[in-house]
């Protein structure tokens, strides 16, 4: 048994690795080049934050079944820990430009920063609040998301006006952390690193006694605490460890983005930064798969990027591009679409793994042939 | 004899009342160490009220739990379980969509000796402890029965091996005292007749006491050394199955005046 799980490790680890170095390449070979260093490095960029975010939701709402909706307020927190630490660290003289090994240590720090702020912050909330349950719990964690964001508006470093001196745009750009496409391509290696590294560590939380005792909690709370689970610690444990990581998602996002702006994580944002468009990945993703995390959200980045920039979106009929306008429609119906035809999103529970896919397929496809059967046998008999 | 033996639990005037409904009052039972103790009463008595004291998921209005002489007072379920009290559900209460095996190792809490860090990195400390997990796991479903379907997903199996799984659940916790509600609820007889060489088993081999809800005369007739006999929240009678059998006061409460 255990030989087949380091077998398994050592596969993804393997794989892993080569498809790092994959992209090393391609970026050493290609990284000049326009398209590639304007949209697909981008691209990537925003996919890696939001696979991180999604991932870290899944937690909460897939794994222990809790609906959070105030995710995006802990991103922001580590959002702005990063950008503001990382102009401090420029002021204190600590780095001066971005190819600097001292600027490596400063943006490591940073995410670290971001990651442990957002979980004390969380740990903080989650005490009160997820003594809640259902929709209160809801409702309570989508206040507590508006009132980070008005606080960091309020803030006087760090509210709308900007990041201490002058606007936070060029100022972010210019001495923080906000990287130009150049520096994207030439840190892309780090927001592949960051991103693999949360989603193993979510993955090792949720293969563990934690995760069965949140998946515990999940199924049946009141059972899980007769069995001897201590349910509110492992409910607010899960919670920072899953705002952790919403904070680090925060830190590459400052890394994306030249700009800071707390409208963009408030509720009432139409982009893709709302809480609830991150529910949205999670659901379709599957209630508790990480892999369908990531596949969703790169799914959502995808048709986000599509209908705002895509060149067919000009052709269409001006009803059809006309609801484009409104992206949250698109995503609403998104959702709508996945409840009715796959409740359980496109992986469900299922976690995908290179080991397993073969047996995995197999499987599935035994299974599809008895439910057609089955369903032979009974129209026969109908 | 009986005088000098320390009872595992004990409850002392228990009682709760909801607004001005007084749901148990002034309950006192002692179990010993290896006692199978029957609990019954018509519908609606108390009986699962009596339970939910017992594991803390009711804070009693007044009197208090001790288990080993210890008072329980003030503590939340899962130190109830902690201190050695494991309870099943009337109606099945399992981690529907958790395998078999994860349904028990989530209850081994006693065995779970490394945290967050340890997770994280898979330390041979990690390793270890799962390993032995699995071990007591297993060793459990095989008392139970139930080792061969330990990977499937506990909804999918028959009713019956639902309730063994969860008495092996609480089994898990390695409690003291073992609170079955209703087990034999909705059973054929010969699911019935295996259940209680399970619950004999886990007996002798863990000596363990155990308080049965049940409504299966015969059953509790055949198996309990002690019955006590609840009616609105009251004890009404307390003895051997013979004496409660013969109770005037029982009857009448069964099959009315």
């Amino acid at each position: 048994m255990k030989s087949k799980t380091s077998r398994g490790y050592l596969l993804n680890t393997v794989v892993v690795v080569v498809l790092f170095i994959g992209f090393q390449i391609l970026t050493s070979l290609k990284g000049s080049e326009g398209s590639f260093k304007l949209v697909i490095v981008p691209s990537i960029w925003q996919c890696c934050y939001l696979m991180v975010l999604a991932a870290s939701l899944n937690l909460v709402l897939g794994f222990m079944g809790q609906l959070s909706l105030g995710h995006c307020g802990f991103m922001a927190i580590g959002a702005y820990t990063a950008a503001l630490l990382s102009l401090a660290c420029e002021r204190a003289g600590l780095f001066e430009n971005k190819s600097d090994l001292s600027f490596l240590l400063v943006l490591i720090a940073s995410v670290l920063a971001a990651g442990i702020l957002a979980a004390l912050l969380s740990f903080l909330i989650g005490i009160p609040a997820l003594r809640l349950k259902g929709d209160y719990l809801a409702i309570i964690t989508l206040g507590f998301g508006m009132i980070i964001i008005n606080i960091i508006n309020n803030l006087p470093f760090c509210g709308q006006d900007g990041l201490a001196q002058g606007s936070a745009a060029a100022s972010l750009y210019k001495n923080g952390l906000g990287f130009g496409s150049k520096a994207k391509v030439q840190f892309l290696w780090f927001a592949l690193v960051v991103t693999i590294l949360s989603l193993t560590l979510m993955f090792m939380f949720v293969r563990s006694k934690y995760g069965r005792a949140i998946r515990a909690i999940r199924d049946d709370e009141i059972a899980a605490s007769a069995s001897g689970v201590n349910t509110s610690y492992y409910k607010v444990l899960t919670f920072a460890y899953s705002a952790f990581f919403a904070g680090v998602a925060g830190a590459l996002y400052s890394c994306t983005n030249a700009t800071l702006s707390t409208s963009s994580f408030a509720f009432t944002n139409g982009g893709i930064l709302n809480s609830t468009f991150v529910v949205v990945m999670v659901v379709l993703g599957g209630m508790g798969s990480l892999t369908g995390s990531v596949v969703a959200a790169t799914i959502m980045f995808f048709v986000n990027y599509q209908i705002k920039n895509g060149a067919w979106v000009e052709h269409l009929p001006a009803s059809v591009s006309g609801v484009f306008e409104y992206p949250m429609l698109v995503y609403a119906l998104v959702l709508i679409i996945v409840i009715l035809f796959r409740p359980k999103g496109i992986f469900g529970s299922y976690e995908f793994s290179l080991q397993n896919l073969i047996p995995d397929i197999r499987r599935a496809r035994e299974r599809r042939k008895a439910a057609k059967a089955e369903r032979k046998e009974a129209q026969a008999h109908g | 004899m009986a005088e000098e033996r320390v009872p595992v639990l004990e409850t002392r005037k228990l009682g709760i009342s909801f607004g001005g409904l007084k749901a148990v009052t002034d309950f006192n039972i002692q179990i010993f160490p290896g006692e199978l103790v029957g609990l019954i009463g018509p519908n609606g008595a108390g009986k699962t009220t009596v339970f939910n004291l017992l594991t803390g998921v009711y804070a009693p209005t007044e009197g208090t739990v001790l288990l080993n002489g210890k008072p329980l007072n003030g503590k939340k379920t899962y130190q109830f379980v902690e201190a050695g009290i494991a309870r099943t559900f009337q109606n099945i209460r399992l981690f529907k969509e958790m395998s078999v095996i994860e349904n028990v190792k989530v209850a081994c809490t006693k065995d779970l000796h490394y945290g967050l860090f340890s997770a994280s990195l898979r330390t041979p400390k990690f390793w270890k402890t799962e390993k032995e997990l699995t071990e007591k796991a297993m060793s459990l479903l095989e008392i139970c029965n139930l080792a061969d379907v330990a990977e499937l997903p506990a909804a999918s199996l028959p009713y019956g091996r639902q309730r063994k799984l969860e008495i092996a659940r609480a089994l898990a916790t390695d409690m003291k005292v073992l609170l079955l509600d209703e087990p034999a609820a909705g059973m054929n007889p010969t699911e019935t007749a295996e259940l209680l060489t399970c619950i004999n088993t886990i007996r002798d081999r863990f000596g363990i006491a155990i308080l049965l809800i049940e409504h299966d005369m015969s059953l509790v007739m055949n198996v309990c050394e002690r019955i006590q006999v609840l009616d609105y929240g009251q004890t009404i009678a307390a003895g051997s199955p013979a004496e409660v059998a013969a109770n005037p006061s029982v009857i009448a409460a069964y099959l009315g005046e």
